[in-house]
């Protein structure tokens, strides 16, 4: 009865006899040249909602990044400020000031240019966060998925206690304790780095689960045992391997991480534990407005809450659609 | 029994739609057993599912129809198709292992399947499903029908599928790759079960395969698809010994005889084409040894030529003289 | 079964005890103990005896041990802030946490699986793709806006709730509950649904996913081709395989909900656990700090727990296994 198993192995040939190679030279152009004619170039044209999210959120970066240009005023320059002109309510309310859109908050600051410069900090905050994660995830993904034994044991027992923990709590802690260790942490900048790092850490858990179990897979490839053989640390190998192995569910993970490395730091600062009121982000804003709300004056909270709410939607919006795009068992 | 008429099955795509079943005609006679052979992507899964109307969208019947005993069912409300399923056409899958839902016992999972098909009382179906497990050959089938599918091995599972299939006696039973996914020394077996079941029970098959050694083995009639298209359809014996499609001569090449020592099994160049180009005229044309230039331009009709039909330029002159 | 449970036991202690070993460092090594209860003016020589008298120039091992001997007893110290034992402060304010913790992930539950299996099996209907957008607003708005927005709209524009606090509480016992007074379960509202959403709508998510997972299986494709009606599909076999990945992340959920009441606490002034941290930490209160680190640790564990053990109700390849590991 063997033939029937070979006529079985000589049918089933796969339809797709594309091979991709690894090529470095051509790589990039031939990527360009396939995402123009891919499925997912052609899911985004063919999603209008994930075309306006990615407008969205291109327009809140580039006016986040020009935002001392393109701002009415620059709210943290203490000489432009007017006390006369605070607790002004938006242009088109009776009281309202053409100048100021969007009002003035109790210091007399422009809300439209506080916005945009706090949309500022927290995209900063947000890409650091993300960037550290992955970086530490991604690293101690392929240590643990190469290394295996104790260490894999080790960091992956850690993964798990941490993933039971919401993020949010890790990353208070850790910016508690930072905050004791670091005497002057209520310096602006060195707040930014204490949030950087708190988000960072307490983010990575999924880049390396991702990472490692790529990493095991191609631990065993006959090209890792080779690398050794001619002297290459296996590491290095590895690492260019699996790192184009691993870019897309990294990409999804990243995209997604990056709205809740937002709306972490944005709880952060309105828990008054991220940045300092002096450089204010987006959670700092509807902090100190949300003390005016009962005084009805809502726009000081409303108007950076909006924001925040709608550059989270937007980016949640890319990251869900990326997920789909790339995940081939939903097309 | 069953009539497939001009069945076209097509996806919408955002190429457009791919015709992944074209014009496909047959008809399974009571109590035999039909093999429906192919590639992977000829159609012949999809042609199953059609039949039992469990078609995944985004795919569709585009045309034709399909009857059973003379009454289409390929356009039937949901509760009629529902009642059909199981009571009049019963399916069976390739993989045994993913069959059988993981969380009920396979006791629950007959008697489910035959309470909603009669008005049996709940002992009487576990008295039936014993009796039918014992059937298959499931050993202490009394204390087994308590157990979950995770407690059987692949071989065993498929047994209960076959029950499962089974349990209402139904007219007509879709094997679709029954024992592909089974080690080879239980592959004979599970066929031989399948065949003697559905012989006692008195139900047809429709095999569907890539196997033509399985066909051998089991079938009387067979159709040979390539590409959504049949391009041979006749009686096992005349299209495993002396087949006349080129596809089919193919095929049948590369099967290593028991009895005639060959230096070299022939195959088939190429690959089949993929549904979004597939060669105009004749699809086999690109891979067909005997082209010419009609086969490139016009697509062959299904002609009767002798006992089987083929769809091939061929024979077109011989049909004609027959004719 | 038994071995099961010990198995997880032990797990779980492990977790307990790395916890509490990143408590104790925190409790000994961030900032100084002693610098932090005594007042400026305290000489050399006393906060040298205090030094003595807390066992702080002992081995690390030795204070480690008397650390984990204390917290089992559930002694904390003395916060630095309130001049109080942690014990007691936290014994006031637990009700107060897990009645919001509770209501909220009720909430959450019967309204989020029911949501997650409609939208799961009518995946292209108008509601479902209404609840999908509703999900993506509720998962892209922080926690302490939809508070916000909650109290803006129903505190300050309608007043018809109020916007802070636990409204009257009655005590039962060593227990405190507003859930038996009318202004109590007024002012739960809001808090509760600013809780419960986030999480309402990740239930919904995953219940959703996870039934479209299963809707494509082979075995419900097989249930469908024997006959067996949409009802019995549906609601028999592919919800019952949807809840066992489900049980497991939505135990977590329900966990996390205790730790992300500190932001819910925050925003409405909320007498709990959670709001007592928040000030713990803008104060350096460590003995706070860790003993909530612990405590929020040990539920999560409870939690897990009471997950496993309902798995291993639902799951018979888990029992069967397990039946066989115990066999050898």
């Amino acid at each position: 009865m063997w033939w029937i198993r070979a006529c079985g192995s000589i049918w089933e040939k796969p339809m797709d006899t594309e091979k991709l190679s690894p090529r470095k030279g051509w790589r990039i152009a031939a990527t360009m040249r396939r995402l123009a004619d891919s499925d997912i170039f052609y899911s985004f044209c063919h999603s209008p909602v994930t075309v306006i999210a990615a407008l969205v959120t291109l327009l809140i970066f580039t006016s986040a990044l020009t935002a001392s240009w393109i701002a009415p005023q620059n709210p943290f320059d203490l000489a432009s400020l007017d006390l006369m002109d605070s607790h002004i309510p938006p242009a088109w309310e009776d009281e309202g000031d053409k100048r100021y859109l969007l009002g003035t908050d109790d210091q007399g600051r422009d809300i439209l240019s506080t916005i945009l410069y706090g949309s500022r900090i927290s995209l900063m905050v947000g890409f650091l966060s993300v960037i550290f994660s992955m970086v530490l995830g991604v690293s101690l993904g392929i240590i643990s998925g190469y290394a295996g034994g104790l260490i894999d044991v080790f960091i992956m027992r850690i993964a798990e206690i941490q993933i039971s923990f919401p993020a949010i709590l890790i990353a208070l802690l850790v910016d508690g304790v930072l905050r004791t260790l670091l005497p002057d942490a209520h310096s602006a900048q060195l707040a930014i780095i204490v949030l950087v790092f708190s988000i960072g850490v307490s983010g990575w858990v999924q880049y390396a689960r991702t990472v490692r179990s790529s990493a095991m897979v191609e631990k065993n490839k006959e090209y890792v045992q080779a690398a050794r053989v001619i002297g290459i640390h296996p590491v290095l190998i590895m690492t260019r391997h699996i790192l184009p192995n691993v870019m897309g569910p990294v990409l999804v993970i990243a995209t997604i991480h990056l709205a809740v490395a937002i709306i972490t730091e944005a709880t952060l600062s309105f828990l008054g534990v991220g940045v300092p009121p002096t450089q204010p982000s987006l959670g700092t804003l509807i902090r100190i407005g949300n003390d005016f709300l009962f005084s009805g004056e809502w726009w000081i909270t409303i108007f950076p809450s909006a924001a925040l709410a709608i550059l989270v939607l937007a980016v949640n919006l890319l990251g869900d659609w990326l997920r789909d795009a790339l995940n081939p068992k939903l097309r | 029994m069953l009539k497939v008429e001009n069945l076209t099955i097509r996806f919408d795509t955002r190429y457009g739609p791919l015709t992944a079943v074209d014009d496909v005609t047959f008809e399974v006679r009571p109590g035999e057993v039909f093999g429906l052979v192919g590639e992977s992507g000829a159609g012949k899964s999809l042609t199953g599912q059609s039949i039992i109307g469990l078609l995944d969208p985004p795919g569709y019947i585009a045309g034709g129809q399909i009857t059973l005993e003379g009454t289409r069912i390929d356009n039937l409300a949901y509760n009629h198709l529902r009642a059909l399923r199981g009571r009049k056409i019963g399916m069976i899958f390739q993989d045994p292992l993913t069959s059988l839902n993981p969380l009920y016992t396979i006791g629950k999972q007959l008697t489910e399947t035959i309470l909603t098909h009669s008005s049996m009382t709940n002992a009487e179906a576990q008295k039936q499903a014993i009796a039918l497990l014992t059937d298959v050959g499931i050993p202490g089938a009394g204390e087994r029908i308590n157990c979950y599918p995770h407690q059987f091995s692949g071989g065993m599972r498929q047994r209960v599928v076959i029950a499962l299939a089974l349990c209402v006696n139904p007219q007509l039973v879709i094997a679709d790759e029954p024992t592909t996914a089974l080690d080879v020394s239980i592959q004979a077996q599970i066929l031989s079960l399948l065949k003697r079941m559905c012989r006692e029970h008195g139900a047809a098959v429709i095999l569907i395969t890539h196997d033509m050694g399985v066909i051998a083995q089991v079938a009387q009639r067979v159709a040979v698809m390539y590409s959504g298209r049949l391009v041979e359809i006749g009686d096992v014996r005349q299209v495993v010994k002396h087949p006349q499609h080129p596809y089919a001569r193919g095929l049948m090449g590369s099967i290593p005889s028991l009895h005639h020592q060959v230096d070299q099994l022939t195959q088939i160049d190429g690959t089949m084409p993929r549904l979004t180009d597939i060669p105009s005229g004749c699809a086999f044309h690109p891979r067909c040894p005997d082209c010419f230039d009609l086969c490139k331009d016009k697509r062959p009709p299904l002609k009767k030529i002798a006992d089987s039909h083929i769809a091939c330029w061929l024979y077109a002159n011989e049909a004609h003289h027959a004719g | 079964m038994l071995a099961f449970i010990i198995r997880r036991l032990a797990q779980s202690l492990f977790v307990m005890f790395f916890v509490a070993m990143v408590a104790f460092l925190m409790f000994n090594y961030v900032g100084d103990p002693v610098h932090q209860m005594v007042g400026i003016d305290t000489s050399f020589e006393e906060r040298e005896a205090l030094r003595e008298h807390l066992g702080l120039n002992d081995p690390a091992l030795v204070q480690f041990m008397r650390f984990i001997g204390h917290a089992m007893q559930g002694e904390f110290g003395l916060s630095y802030q309130h001049k109080r034992p942690v014990a007691d402060l936290f014994r006031e304010r637990l009700p107060a946490t897990l009645e919001l913790s509770f209501v909220a992930a009720l909430l959450a539950l019967v309204v989020g699986v029911p949501m997650g299996v409609y939208t799961g099996l009518n995946r292209n209907g108008f509601i479902s793709k209404l609840f999908m957008t509703f999900s993506l607003i509720g998962i892209s708005l922080p926690t302490f806006l939809i508070g916000i927005l909650l109290i803006f709209i129903f505190a300050v524009i309608l007043g018809w709730l109020p916007s802070f606090g636990r409204g009257e509480v009655v005590t039962v016992g060593v227990w405190t509950t507003g859930l038996l007074t009318q202004s109590g379960l007024k002012a739960l509202i809001m808090p509760s649904v600013t809780l419960g959403l986030f999480q309402l709508t990740l239930i919904m998510r995953l219940v959703r996913s996870e039934m479209l997972e299963v809707l494509r299986t082979d075995y419900i494709k097989f249930a469908r081709a024997r006959g067996l009606s949409n009802r019995a599909v549906n609601f028999g076999h592919a919800l019952k395989n949807t809840l066992v990945p489900v049980i497991t992340i939505t135990g977590l959920q329900i966990g996390s909900i205790i730790a992300f009441a500190i932001i819910t606490e925050t925003v409405f002034q909320w007498p709990g656990m959670g709001l007592m941290f928040l000030q713990a930490i803008h104060n350096v209160d460590i003995p706070i700090m860790s003993a909530y680190l612990l405590l929020v640790a040990f539920f999560f564990v409870v939690i897990n727990l009471i997950v496993d053990m309902l798995y291993y109700v639902v799951d018979p390849r888990l029992r069967i296994d397990l039946g066989k590991a115990n066999g050898h």
